[in-house]
């Protein structure tokens, strides 16, 4: 007996329904392609703003030299002092963001048991999210009088307070990509350690972070770029002040709260927005530059 | 024997020391942390009343509520959304379903996690020079949300890129192979598939863009705007808005003489606002992953 | 053998990157017979009947060289892929139930291809169900998930997949991999009857299971065909080649 065959065949799809489905398509591929779109307009807004300037530009001056005195006539923009607050600011947060935010992902790794490790993730994931503004308002309202009296100086809203705030903000950034970092290391290489006899410790320090370096260190420079570019809690907690710190204490002023803090006041098209539109630059090339690195060192480890 | 044992010992003494030094790391940074925010909560939880958030503020910031701020802030996450939602999961499809493995397409990921990268205050440079003066938006709504959706476009690529990668390719090609399109395929099976995933970034964008503070204030945030009458309709996308983190910033920074509990009082708000929305988000991962299809 | 060719392969290549999986073979499937494909994995097996329906565009890298043809037709050069792929019913390896209701799954194909009248479609899907022998099982929870059925019972639902855009050829992909016996054997069965009216190309790890079902079989070998001829033939003491001998009586493979 053969078996009946149903009556009638659809048509096939109408015209229109292809016609969608190519327009669609289409829309699918221009969206996809938008980020460089923006990267690229980002890039050239910014600079179209501030490049009238770059003909009077001394480099030199603009990088190195510490006169930020835009209201003065003539005016100074020496953004030596923005420059070095922002990578001091950095600087000290990482140093205690990174052994803190390692330390948390070897952890959470290594040595949490499983429900340990989710609740723990879903309170750093948290972490991430408080925005930098209640941050920084954090720094100013708790933090500062805090660091005042713990430690008999003038002003609580200084460089170590600001450290303090972005090293608590890149710590989730830094646990979060550490630790798949290190469960990316096979199960294989931490049994043979053990089997060798190695402790716990050595496990971590002589094969776990040597294994991941690539991976905890694209965490790390993810962190430092996060430090970089962070505005409203260095605005905030900095005490504001573009001066060359000499003292863990002293008041520093960065790149981006400048730029926050002051282009309410230039006028468009001025000298004074026309350089801070120049910082913007500044900033964009080296998180760039920060972004790119972590990239390309995230890819190295892929590709082994 | 004796000698093993002692090892063993030896070892586990070890293990202990190991997991105790990096557990009280991970207590050193998440303790605190915890504290700071309850404490923010508890010194702004007596000024958080009925009145605080239903009216207009008073007397330059130092007195009444927040109301104008929290609608000018929803209406910067919808403005946003609607805008960054559609193109960020589109992108995603792109990226994931039809790019192949060559160069442009890697150029395309890193222009992704370089989006991500740039500073918020750039992002805020960016809309004022291109949406605020180049397009002539003036600082307005629009201007603003265009500029959170982009800077929160990553944040819904990257989550539903995952969302569709665990889709498993054995049934895009069950599709491919009965005859469907790839649009049919990814419509019909892909998407519907993802959608939690699609949510979670949707929700944490939402969350992302109720916090920022920098790139809104250059580009359509006022420091104060009053809506009469405590009404919900009353702006338009070309004219500006309050924010709530930027109403945070200017009671605590610019407005003298305001009352700490008012300041704590908004932080704690705005602070409850994201946690809420975040909160949301994981619940909602856990709900759907143990109703997974497969 | 003089029927009609429904597929010709003739000199057809393929490479992933670098390396050359198929390496230029040529052969023909004729209108209503079962060709039954055999030969040890990683031989090209999967990847020449992803060639066929032109799915393998979907694999980075691949590049195709020769010809195939569908009722004489290029596949290269079809203007309606989609029709072409309808026009070959395949059965993966493992069984992959949509995650849709058992409903859906058979009512995709038609409704991609544009059948919207629902009391066609169920009809439609009603029959596709029992020609692959799961109506039965199922017809009380059509609504339930594909893929919350049993392996085997998926295994049937994708063939009623497969059968559902009514395709002349059915192209089964070692189909008893992941399902048990008793299975098998009643999907051989359905074969046996569908066979009436389309061609089969039955590729399988089971030798005997072409012995059972195909009136021709072919014993792709590394990317070469080492022999095609009638299964009598090629499962008798004196085949053409003696590699087939040996793999056929499990000496190598």
């Amino acid at each position: 007996m053969s078996l009946p065959r149903s009556p009638e065949r659809p048509a096939g799809r109408g015209r229109l329904a292809v016609l969608f489905e190519q327009a669609i398509e289409l829309l699918i591929r221009l969206c996809g392609i938008s980020a460089i779109v923006f990267v690229f307009g980002i890039f050239f807004f910014v600079f179209r703003e501030g490049a009238p300037y770059l003909a009077q530009l001394d480099l030199g001056a603009f990088l190195f030299s510490s006169d930020w005195y835009p209201s003065n006539d003539p005016a100074h923009y020496g953004a030596g002092a923005l420059l070095l607050g922002t990578l001091s600011v950095t600087l000290l947060a990482m140093l205690m963001a990174v052994p803190f935010g390692l330390g948390a992902a070897v952890f959470v790794s290594e040595f949490s048991a499983p429900r340990t490790r989710e609740v723990l993730k879903i309170v750093i994931e948290l972490l991430a999210a408080v925005p930098s503004v209640v941050w920084g308002f954090i720094g100013m309202s708790v933090l500062g009088p805090l660091i005042k009296d713990v430690f008999q100086v003038p002003l609580g809203v200084n460089m170590f307070n600001a450290a303090l705030l972005l090293a608590l903000m890149s710590v989730p950034i830094i646990v979060s990509i550490g630790e798949d970092a290190l469960k990316a290391v096979p199960d294989s290489y931490r049994e043979a350690a053990l089997a060798l006899g190695a402790t716990r410790w050595q496990t971590v320090f002589r094969m776990l972070f040597p294994a991941a370096k690539n991976g905890l260190l694209a965490a790390v420079l993810l962190g430092v770029g996060r430090a970089i570019g962070e505005t409203m809690a260095v605005l905030m907690a900095t005490g504001h002040s573009a001066r060359i710190p000499t003292s863990l204490f002293d008041p520093v002023q960065t790149l981006t709260a400048t730029i926050a803090a002051e282009l309410g006041e230039a006028r468009q098209g001025s000298e004074h927005y026309q350089v801070l539109f120049l910082i913007g630059v500044l900033l964009f090339t080296l998180t760039f530059a920060v972004n790119l690195t972590a990239d390309l060192v995230v890819k190295g480890i892929r590709r082994k | 024997m004796f000698t093993e044992t002692l090892t063993g010992r030896k070892k586990q003494r070890h293990e202990r020391v190991a997991r105790m030094f990096f557990g009280l790391m991970t207590a050193a940074m998440v303790i605190p942390l915890l504290l700071i925010v309850g404490f923010v909560v508890f010194k702004g939880a007596p000024a958080m009343t009925w009145e605080f958030f239903s009216t207009n503020p008073r007397r330059g910031g130092t007195a009444g509520g927040i109301w104008p701020a929290l609608v000018g802030t929803l209406y910067l996450i919808l403005v946003s959304l609607c805008i960054s939602a559609p193109i960020g999961v589109l992108a995603a499809v792109y990226l994931n379903e039809y790019a192949k493995e060559n160069w442009f397409t890697r150029i395309v990921n890193l222009a992704v996690v370089n989006l991500a990268g740039v500073p918020s205050i750039v992002h805020g440079l960016f809309g004022l020079g291109a949406f605020v003066y180049a397009l002539h938006f003036g600082k307005s709504i629009l201007a603003a949300a265009l500029t959170l959706a982009i800077m929160t476009l990553p944040v819904i690529i990257a989550s539903t890129k995952e969302a569709l990668a665990s889709v498993p390719r054995s049934f895009r090609e069950a599709c491919w192979n009965v005859g469907a399109s790839r649009w049919q395929t990814i419509w019909r099976i892909v998407l519907p598939n993802s959608i939690s995933g699609i949510l979670t970034g949707v929700i944490l964008q939402v969350s992302r863009t109720a916090g920022e503070t920098a790139p809104v204030m250059l580009t359509g945030v006022a420091t104060f705007k009053a809506i009469e009458g405590g009404g919900l309709f009353l702006y338009d996308l070309r004219e500006q808005c309050m924010a709530l983190s930027m109403h945070l910033f200017y009671v605590r920074t610019q407005a003298s003489g305001a009352p700490e509990e008012l300041s704590y009082a908004i932080a704690a708000t705005l602070l409850g606002v994201v946690l809420l929305v975040n909160t949301t988000a994981i619940c909602f991962r856990v709900f759907l992953r143990a109703r997974k299809k497969w | 053998m003089n029927a009609r060719k429904k597929i010709e392969v003739s000199g057809l290549r393929l490479s992933f990157g670098d390396k050359e999986v198929l390496h230029g073979i040529s052969f023909d499937v004729y209108a209503g017979e079962i060709l039954g494909v055999i030969g040890p994995a990683q031989s090209g097996k999967t990847s020449l009947l992803r060639c066929i329906n032109r799915t393998i565009e979907f694999t980075p890298g691949a590049r195709v060289g020769g010809r195939i043809a569908v009722d004489g037709q290029d596949v290269q050069h079809v203007k309606d892929v989609h029709g072409l792929r309808r026009k070959i019913g395949m059965v993966a390896p493992l069984p992959v139930g949509l995650p849709l209701s058992i409903y859906d799954n058979v009512a995709f194909a038609p409704r991609a291809a544009g059948a919207r009248d629902r009391a066609w479609l169920d009809g439609h899907v009603e029959q596709c169900l029992r020609q692959a022998a799961l109506w039965d099982e199922v017809k009380e929870r059509l609504d339930v998930l594909g893929t919350k059925l049993s392996g085997g019972q998926q295994q049937r639902l994708t063939i009623a997949r497969a059968l559902s855009h009514q395709p002349e050829i059915l192209c089964l992909d070692e189909f008893s991999i992941a399902i048990d016996p008793v299975t098998t054997m009643r999907i051989e069965d359905v074969l046996k009857e569908l066979s009436r009216d389309m061609t089969i190309v039955l590729v399988t790890n089971l030798v005997q299971q072409a012995r059972r079902l195909a009136a021709r079989t072919l014993f792709l070998w590394n990317g070469h065909i080492v022999e095609l001829d009638r299964t009598e033939v090629v499962f008798s003491d004196s085949p053409g080649d003696r590699r087939t001998y040996e793999y056929v009586n499990g000496i190598f493979g």
